[in-house]
């Protein structure tokens, strides 16, 4: 029995990925929600609007780098943030005037809307693609220093066997979701545009007669999801890498998180994120290692322990949503 | 009307006999070959879209289960990898099959509480781990017999149409799951869900070596009773009517098999759209668009709507796997890492806004004419572009542009999605 | 006779190609309370919305204090002074009952305290539970987070919708009590009403409509006191 060293080997390789992994889906999963709570549509294109806003990112942050600017031990990409973040929320405002608008005037069955959405995604998916230099293959864009704290000088620090590493890039997510998370939640509850948006949420029509401009709110939000997008999608890019196909890959643990926490419920969305990643990070880690610190060796057999094979993350998000499709379709926290 | 329809396929007509023309008839035939099927595809997608206004995000799911069936069904047999552990393996899918079965059986029968969650988890964790113990056993011996070549169970050597019915039933079975799931809650779930189930039945035929090889791709699948060019090329009958026609016998064997294959799934998109139109003229039929326009009273009506969406859910993935297993036969491979969604699912979706939802035609012109421009771009942006980018000074924007102009064919797809849902919602030739 | 503080003027109308309306008349003065009864179907809550401009009109014309605002929308007659109290889902459910008071104050831009105390002096029991969440209130408390909303914009007129649907007779009362409450704060009140004979009890006007036109009009007492009345609509 050595508990620490399990203890150790647990938040190295499965609580700190998973946390860093969970604030990703989480601030993805807050985009959806909030798009599904204000225009009560489920954005299929959210990914690629993720996609769109790193690659936007990553070009500032080559002209940070080329004109010597960086951000020291951080990663240049947070000073290129503001600047992405505006260039997504002018393309999703101009999306939302050129197809969303209408559909919103017409009132038309939210399914519709969903439809146009899978129209987006093609185009920005295209964009995304045809972007200098984005293109389909894979871009590694973290620069500053690698980690926070290094396994070895963990080791050395503790005398422990096992090595606690957490890298710039999990810790610079983690403050960073934390963060935005904060604001977005003193937003919403504490100023009058916040208020108004969760009215027009809760009570469309009501929310009119009191005078609440729909267009102002929708604009506001698509602003918000502008940014959460980005920010996720920069901090998975810098965590992993950034490729086109798997941003839109995202699209999945990100629906699945929002509909596990419920739709429309920001709280919800946080919640449903760790809960996605935790179990996918748990299901597929192989868990011998730790197990080896606390049972002796010949009760374990050689497996390894894995409950599934890496390759089978998008199952463990996929069997969350059926779950709470089958046992709770409001989710956890009550959505629509 | 009649007229405008005529005039609309004349228009496809002309343009898969201009790139006849102007490219190749190779090209365009099996251009128009995959237009078929798509145009299957489409129907299927549009029982459920257009009949009953069900929106699935997992037609490459229906699509991979298809061609899954076409490995497991008219493959070779492995007779060693199946000794090996085919067995075991088939014992260890059922006893996760009764897991599930005894977990939904306690879910049912015990009363709400703590016994009842903790029994269900207590099957379900201890259920996973025999399963597993078995299973692993099973698909390591079999996976390890002759990877080179085989490594899976293999087939059961039957003939391919048998593989395209057990297709359209695999996509049946699958899609039962999920409606069962995801229907009766709001749309937006059923979209989310499929999209799911579509992704995992990939995971599941990329990583289970035992069951298709996974990446390593399965090939030599036999054809439907279609030629082989090499054996035409042999054949006095053929090389006679090649000559004559006057024609190059290689390239007239090319051209006839891919002929054999038109007139084979016309047969099929044909017989298909005679028993939907049949099926949407009967009074099913006109329950289900009944039911489609106003739900709410046709429940009122005391008709059950969750269950007539579930069957209709059904036949049209029954369909998307029928083409999907058609197509593998096609392609002679099973190749997993060739299904993307936005090929396979979003693609097809086009094809049926484009065409004009709840029309059967609408469905088979949406098809045709999506496939041509999806796979003639593909060929024909690279030219395009170049002349596009034709001002700009050479170098690395402009070699960017020209490579990547392939993707222009997901902006062009999503601009015509976009454009049509927008200005012409019903499509090419509308619902009557 | 001067023109009425606001009246919607043989108003014609429905909302799809169907009138509802057929050259109804409805009209309040300062400071009283008119009544809309009628039996079900008879288009109560449409000549209400009618005034509200919810709907088209095809004929005939709404003035407020004698502006004709027949082609504004109802956003902008809040924003004339109208204040109006949908039937059903009148409150954000998942706010609480003080950010539905500051919703409903969106539109001003001056200070809202004064205002929003003068509606809990109005309902005491919403300032005790101005942090609960509109939505877990009891039905009666939920109209008077309703009302409350809807005075918000200081109206000079305000719109009620059937305000005591569902709500027990103890409760009725209580709100019929507050209705008077604030009209006599000089605010008109225009509502519609399921219960006619306690509704009439303390109107000013009442009108009684049949398929969308005015069959009787006249003070709340008269009609309650109209033998014909009394046995066409008031069961006897």
């Amino acid at each position: 029995m050595d508990i620490l060293n399990a203890l150790v080997a647990f938040l190295n390789f499965v609580f700190v990925p998973a946390f860093g992994y969970g604030c990703q889906l989480a601030l993805g999963a807050l985009g959806v929600t909030l798009i599904f709570a204000v225009l009560r549509f489920s954005s299929f294109a959210h990914g690629d609007t993720m996609a769109f806003g790193t690659v936007m990112a990553i070009g500032f942050t080559y002209v940070l780098q080329a004109n010597g600017i960086t951000f020291g031990p951080l990663p240049t990409a947070l000073l290129a943030l503001p600047f992405a973040i505006l260039c997504t929320a002018l393309m999703l405002l101009g999306t939302d005037r050129l197809v969303y608008r209408f559909y919103r005037k017409k009132r038309v069955d939210p399914i519709i809307v969903t439809i146009a959405s899978v129209g987006v995604m093609f185009v920005m998916n295209g964009i995304n693609r045809l972007i200098p230099w984005g293109g389909v293959e894979e871009i590694n864009f973290a620069d500053g220093s690698r980690f926070l704290m290094e396994a070895a000088a963990f080791k050395e620090m503790t005398g422990l066997k096992e090595g606690l590493a957490i890298k710039t890039t999990t810790a610079v997510t983690v403050v960073t979701a934390a963060l935005c998370v904060a604001a977005l939640f003193w937003f919403l509850q504490k100023t009058r545009t916040g208020k108004s948006m969760r009215a027009f949420s809760d009570n469309e029509d009501l929310a009119l007669l009191s005078g609440i401009n729909p267009e102002r709110v929708v604009q506001v939000t698509w602003i918000i999801v502008a940014a959460l997008a980005t920010i996720a999608g920069v901090l998975y890019g810098l965590d992993k890498s950034y490729r086109p196909f798997v941003y839109f890959q995202l699209l999945l643990p990100i629906f699945s998180a929002a509909v596990v926490g419920g739709l429309g419920s920001p709280l919800g969305a946080i919640a449903g994120g760790f809960v996605i990643a935790f179990s996918e990070v748990m299901v597929t880690y192989a868990w011998k290692k730790v197990a080896g610190y606390l049972f002796p060796a010949d009760w374990l057999g050689d497996g390894l322990l894995q409950l599934l094979s890496t390759d089978y993350k998008v199952a463990v998000s996929f069997a969350i949503l059926l779950l709470v499709l089958l046992v709770k379709p409001t989710g956890l926290f009550k959505g629509k | 009307m009649a007229q405008r329809n005529f005039l609309l396929f004349a228009a496809v007509g002309l343009l898969f006999v201009l790139t006849g023309i102007l490219m190749s008839w190779n090209v365009s035939l099996q251009i128009l070959n995959i237009g078929v099927l798509s145009a299957i595809m489409a129907l299927g997608v549009n029982m459920q879209w257009g009949y009953a206004g069900l929106f699935s995000t997992g037609i490459m799911g229906s699509v991979a289960l298809g061609g899954l069936a076409v490995v497991l069904v008219s493959s070779q047999p492995n007779p060693e990898n199946w000794a090996a552990g085919g067995p075991q393996l088939l014992m260890s899918l059922a006893l996760g099959v009764a897991v599930i079965a005894a977990a939904i059986i306690a879910a049912q029968k015990m009363a709400l509480g703590r016994a009842r969650n903790f029994t269900i988890a207590a099957i379900l964790i201890l259920g996973f781990f025999a399963y597993r113990y078995f299973f692993d056993q099973a698909s390591l011996a079999i996976e390890t017999i002759n990877p080179e070549n085989a490594g899976n169970l293999g087939g059961l050597g039957l003939p391919s149409y048998i593989a395209w019915i057990v297709g359209a039933l695999m996509a049946a079975a699958a899609a039962w799951v999920i409606g069962k799931t995801a229907l009766g809650l709001r749309s937006d779930y059923l979209a989310i869900a499929t999209l799911g189930i579509a992704e995992i039945t990939l995971a599941v035929m990329k990583n289970e070596d035992w069951l298709a090889r996974g990446v390593k791709n399965v090939i030599k699948l036999p054809r439907p009773g279609v030629p082989y060019e090499v054996d035409l090329q042999q054949a006095p009958w053929f090389l006679s009517f090649a000559n004559n026609i006057g024609a190059d016998p290689i390239t007239a064997s090319t051209i006839f098999v891919k002929l054999v294959y038109l007139v084979l799934f016309g047969a099929v998109l044909l017989g298909l759209i005679w028993l939907s139109e049949r099926a949407l003229h009967s009074p099913w039929g006109r329950m289900m668009r009944a039911i489609r326009d106003n739900e709410d009273a046709a429940r009122a009506m005391g008709k059950n709507v969750k269950a007539r969406h579930l069957q209709i859910f059904i036949l049209g993935a029954a369909v998307v796997g029928l083409a999907g297993a058609m197509l593998t036969s096609m392609e002679g491979q099973l190749t997993p890492g060739n299904y993307s969604p936005l090929r396979f699912t979003f693609l097809i979706w086009v094809m049926v806004i484009v065409g004009g939802s709840g029309n059967n035609l609408g469905s088979v012109l949406g098809g045709l004419l999506i496939a041509w421009l999806w796979l003639i771009v593909e060929n024909a942006g690279p030219v395009i572009m170049s002349y596009a980018t034709y001002f700009l000074p050479d170098g690395g924007l402009k070699s960017h542009l020209v490579e990547s102009a392939a993707q222009l064919r997901l902006l062009t797809l999503g601009v015509i999605l976009l454009v049509v849902l927008r200005f012409s919602p019903k499509g090419l030739i509308p619902e009557k | 006779m001067a023109a009425p503080f606001l009246i919607g003027e043989a108003m014609t109308g429905g909302y799809g190609p169907v009138d509802i309306l057929h050259g109804c008349t409805i009209a309040v003065e300062k400071g009283q309370i008119a009544v809309i009864v009628g039996p079900n179907g008879a288009g109560k809550s449409t000549a209400m919305k009618a005034v509200f401009g919810m709907l088209n009109l095809r004929g005939g014309r709404v003035l407020l204090d004698g502006e004709d605002i027949t082609k504004l929308t109802p956003q902008a007659r809040v924003r004339k002074g109208m204040g109006f109290v949908p039937q059903t889902s009148n409150i954000f459910t998942s706010m609480t009952v003080e950010e539905n008071l500051e919703m409903g104050a969106f539109i001003r831009e001056d200070d809202i305290k004064s205002t929003m105390a003068q509606v809990y002096d109005l309902f005491p029991i919403l300032k005790q539970k101005r942090h609960q969440s509109a939505g877990e209130l009891s039905g009666g408390q939920r109209q008077q987070v309703a009302v409350g909303r809807a005075l918000m914009t200081q109206p000079k007129v305000l719109m009620l919708d059937e305000p005591t649907a569902g709500v027990s007779p103890i409760v009725m009362d209580e709100l019929f009590d507050r209705i008077i409450e604030v009209a006599r704060s000089g605010i008109s009140i225009l509502m519609v009403e399921q219960n006619a004979r306690q509704a009439l009890d303390i109107a000013d006007k009442g009108y009684v409509l049949v398929q969308g036109t005015n069959r009787f009009t006249d003070t709340g007492q008269a009609l309650l006191a109209d033998p014909e009345v009394r046995r066409s609509f008031l069961g006897g």
